[in-house]
């Protein structure tokens, strides 16, 4: 079932934050901090408010003044801390690229023009632009106001893994470097702000996932009630995780309207978005693997140490990343014991946080490279060891190494299908065949867990007012249509087709006849929206019981009218029926212009009820994973260190599968955002904290030559948790493509004796890992 | 800044006259002065495709182009190829295929496709397809959607075959 909003952007007449005007808008252009680390000790704005066009120019301390600061941190992170932050910083920017001054006019080129008139006197101060650095004894500070660059540490241990250790027969290990990119969203950040003074009322129009967090964030820290807060996310042209996240030119331009009493628009440029937009990744790990004799996996021991920037974002928290590498690694196998560190480090770089897959790749690549390394060792094939070690298909429910509750996985299932799906035997027959001609193809496998329909422990329980439920109101229209408002958006995922879906199905009306809405505050239930791979898990859930309410209306009232049993009718493509023999009695759009224009028809007291609203929140288990497992072929000229991806692989098991189209594209795009991690994303900076390939010229994203094919095949393990049964998928693509690809390049490497234990895996690092350069 | 300076050119078949600071690019004209917002810009250095429209029949990258440079040409929108029906099976197919998530880059990717298929006469292998559109920046399908669409309109194009829906659902595509 195609989307039905897809018409419309094929169009062109989609309506992106980026394409909106209102009356009377100003635009908000920002200077930049140019350093890494900078006191500000003096802005001079004289030239810039008597610039053309120039309405306000405002500073830190201007903003300060109506909007309280935040702090990123979660009460379930014991320990965890990091320091205030306001929307322009008063007198200290931690990182290149930090707006520092505000600056208002009629159009963003004469924002632009007065910005460059402005002139700020800074004294740059010593940066910490390494992970070595922020932990240097007595070396230089991110924050003087925290005694260290420690923002967070937790450990796990279960006991016994150095006895496990000293008894194994192998161990393996390795060192692990991944780079940190970012989410380049095509359409980048872009925010309206328009407060009327008139009525002290604030109106966001918002390129994000999750306008009901703004809606309070907006209320609570520029104290305007939250009934007179709207958030408006219309078209958002990508997202990803970059578009939840509270950024500071975001709360400036709310305290610009605010400030004005005006409609303020920033829309980043590309530049902007790469020094401002969050930054993900970016993990140091040391691992090893103790390994039976046979090649079975006995304990993991891991040290993560991750660099987040200069401060945690708020409200998720940017340790949420490291978080999960240090639960999930692992997460797949059968293990005796677990034992890791994790360290969350400040830098003065732009801040880390959550972007597809939090930590899901980390924790593969890591995972996966032993397990590779445990079967050379041992001599078994890379299938033979996974088949061997993987938490088997009938051991359910079960508890993971490191305490995440598991309902039902699928892995045994998953992995005979990607042998299968893969061709296995004839890749590797196709590989030494070629491999004699001295060319050197690799194949690489990687399984996966995947965290789907988080419960409220998830943020809830850390005091972050970041909701677990969401929310539908479904409405019957007189002429017998549906609308349907659910607090889950739309990003292009397909949201709206999956829960017009749902309802169609679960009310009994054509999906032509349902007009589902998304993404206003004003309009919509509160809910979580979209993050965590949530939007079919609970969303549709949350639509399905609501469509479900009110067909119990519907049929209660038709009763009624037919004097009939309502227990004995059905609601079948907009027609109410006769449940034993589908015999049609009155049209749905019958019973409504009965109910709405001539209730005086009905006998006393008939309660003629046509919308439904109903609230969800996962109480089952704490996630409801979603597994799976990748496959990749790759050629790497040894020559160049170019590497030629020739095709992808997935076996994914999201539970339910509402929609084939959605759940694939879902995947194959989650996949090339992994393969772009893998082969060429990289936020590079200079050793004085410059960021030095802030464009798409330089900063290399994954583009259509460059991609394979992805043949994708399923397993359907629904939860039982809900009467939907479906999990996420979102992010299955993204969390075990680079892994794969890890091991298929370490695979066409093996010849050599070469490996390589970093990504991305770069020409230059190939060469290098070959000792060529 | 310098003074506005008068532009006409033929934009979507229609002639359009305005006054515009030449530093203004023909995307941000389009997009701010004629309210044709189906054009998007995604990088403004002609790297990521979003802003692509047909000028007097080539495909070019409007966030690079000065609106002042477009002085008398012909100019065609994804709005404009849309309404006179010139891309009529590229939507389609893309729309069955589910070519799109989020549709930002999509009027690009369009133009791309559209000026591809005018250029060739027969159906283009995946590969030929890839490398047009390597232009093109996607960052939610993974392409190969995208890829499918382009090669069922195509053989609707090149071999007057079937509509592009049911080229689809031969191949085993479901809608």
């Amino acid at each position: 079932m195609p989307r039905p909003n897809a018409k419309r952007l094929l169009a062109g007449r989609g309506r992106y934050v980026t394409d909106i005007t209102l009356p009377r808008m100003l635009h908000a252009a920002f200077v930049r901090c140019p350093f890494a680390h900078a006191r500000i000790f003096s802005v001079n704005a004289d030239a810039a408010r008597a610039a053309p066009g120039v309405r306000l120019v405002a500073t830190g301390a201007d903003l300060a003044r109506i909007c309280t600061p935040w702090v990123g941190t979660l009460d379930h992170f014991k320990g965890m801390k990091s320091p205030p932050q306001l929307p322009l910083p008063v007198d200290i920017a931690v990182w290149a690229g930090q707006a520092v001054v505000a600056v208002v006019a009629d159009t963003r080129a004469l924002a632009e023009d007065a910005a460059e008139l402005v002139e700020i006197e800074f004294e740059e101060l010593p940066a910490v632009t390494d992970l070595d650095m922020a932990q240097e004894p007595g070396g230089a500070k991110v924050s003087a106001v925290l005694p260290d660059n420690m923002c967070f540490r937790a450990g796990l241990d279960n006991g016994n893994v150095d006895e496990l250790f000293a008894s194994a027969a192998h161990v393996v290990e390795g060192d692990f470097t991944f780079g940190r990119h970012t989410g380049v969203t095509l359409e980048p950040r872009a925010i309206i702000a328009d407060y009327d003074p008139s009525e002290e009322r604030l109106t966001v129009h918002h390129a994000t996932q999750t306008p009901y967090q703004f809606q309070d964030l907006y209320s609570r820290h520029y104290g305007i009630p939250e009934s007179r807060v709207r958030v408006v996310a219309p078209d958002v042209g990508g997202s990803f995780g970059i578009k939840l996240h509270v950024y500071h030119e975001d709360m400036a331009v709310v305290g610009l309207s605010i400030l004005l009493g005006r409609p303020v628009k920033f829309a980043a440029d590309r530049t902007e978005a790469f020094v401002s937009d969050i930054h993900a990744r970016d993990h140091r790990v040391k691992a090893r693997a103790a390994v039976g004799a046979d090649g079975t996996l006995l304990a993991f021991q891991v040290e993560d140490e991750t660099a987040i920037g200069a401060f945690s974002t708020y409200p998720r928290t940017s340790a949420v990343e490291g978080n999960q590498v240090i639960r999930l690694i692992g997460a797949p196998y059968r293990l005796k014991g677990y034992q890791a560190d994790l360290k969350v480090l400040f830098q003065n770089k732009v801040q880390t946080s959550q972007y597809r897959a939090v930590g899901h790749p980390i924790a593969c690549a890591v995972t996966e490279r032993l397990v590779d390394l445990a079967a050379e060792k041992t001599g078994l094939d890379p299938f033979a060891i996974r088949a061997r070690n993987l938490i088997p298909d009938d051991a359910y429910p079960c508890t993971s190494a490191t305490g995440y509750q598991f309902e039902r996985l699928s892995h045994e299932a998953c992995l005979s299908k990607l042998k299968a799906l893969m061709d296995y035997d004839r890749l590797r027959a196709d590989q030494a065949e070629a491999r004699a001609r001295g060319v050197h193809r690799g194949i690489g496998i990687a399984a996966f867990v995947e965290i789907t329909n988080p419960s409220p422990a998830f943020y809830g329980v850390g005091g972050a007012r970041i909701s677990a439920q969401d929310g539908a109101i479904l409405k019957i229209t007189p002429s017998g249509e549906v609308r349907c408002l659910i607090s889950v958006t739309e990003q292009g995922q397909g949201t709206e087709a999956i829960i017009g879906q749902i309802v169609a199905d679960h009310l009994g009306v054509p999906q032509t006849a349902i007009r589902v809405i998304t993404g206003d505050t004003e309009v919509t239930p509160h809910g979580g929206a979209t993050w965590a791979c949530r939007g079919a898990g609970i969303g549709g859930e949350t639509a399905l019981q609501a469509a479900k309410k009110l067909k119990g209306q519907v049929l209660a009232l038709a009763g009624t009218i037919l004097q009939a049993n309502g227990e004995d009718l059905d609601l079948r493509d907009g027609e109410v029926v006769d449940r034993a023999n589908g015999q049609p009695r009155i049209s749905l759009a019958e019973v409504a212009r009965i109910a709405y224009f001539r209730s005086d028809t009905l006998p006393k007291g008939t309660d003629a009820q046509l919308t439904a609203a109903h609230h969800f929140a996962p109480q089952g288990y704490p996630f409801a994973f979603t597994n799976g497992i990748h496959g990749s072929h790759v050629e790497v000229d040894v020559e160049t260190g170019l590497v030629k991806i020739l095709k992808h692989f997935v076996v994914e098991d999201c539970g339910r599968i509402i929609n084939p189209l959605l759940v694939e594209e879902q995947v194959r795009g989650g996949v090339v955002q992994g393969l772009g991690a893998a082969f060429f994303e990289e936020c590079r900076y200079d050793e004085a904290g410059q960021l030095t390939n802030g464009s798409l010229a330089d900063y290399l994203v994954p583009m259509s030559c460059e991609m394979p094919d992805i043949l994708i095949d399923h397993v359907e393990t629904p939860t039982a948790d809900t009467e939907l049964g479906a999990k996420g998928c979102g992010e299955a693509g993204t969390a075990a493509a680079s892994a794969a690809a890890l091991n298929a390049v370490n695979d066409a490497l093996s010849p050599f004796g070469a490996a390589i234990s970093q990504i991305p895996m770069t020409p230059a690092r190939l060469l290098k890992a070959l000792g060529t350069i | 800044m310098t003074a506005p300076v008068p532009v006409s050119l033929i934009v979507n078949g229609t002639e359009v006259s305005r006054l515009v600071a030449p530093r203004t690019t023909l995307a941000d004209f389009l997009r701010f002065d004629l309210e044709l917002t189906g054009t998007h810009t995604g990088c403004e250095m002609g790297a990521c495709g979003a802003c692509l429209v047909m000028m007097d029949g080539e495909a070019v990258h409007a966030c690079l182009v000065f609106a002042v440079q477009a002085v008398g040409s012909r100019i065609e929108t994804v709005e404009g190829l849309a309404e006179r029906g010139a891309i009529a099976d590229l939507q389609a197919a893309f729309h069955v295929r589910n070519a799109l998530q989020c549709g930002f880059c999509t009027p690009g990717m369009l133009v791309t496709a559209h000026a591809l298929l005018e250029r060739v006469d027969e159906v283009p292998s995946r590969e030929e397809i890839r490398d047009a559109l390597s232009g093109n920046y996607c960052r939610c399908t993974g392409y190969e959607a995208i890829v499918d669409a382009v090669t069922a309109a195509a053989q609707t194009r090149c071999c007057g075959g079937a509509r592009p829906a049911d080229a689809l659902q031969d191949e085993g595509v479901q809608p």
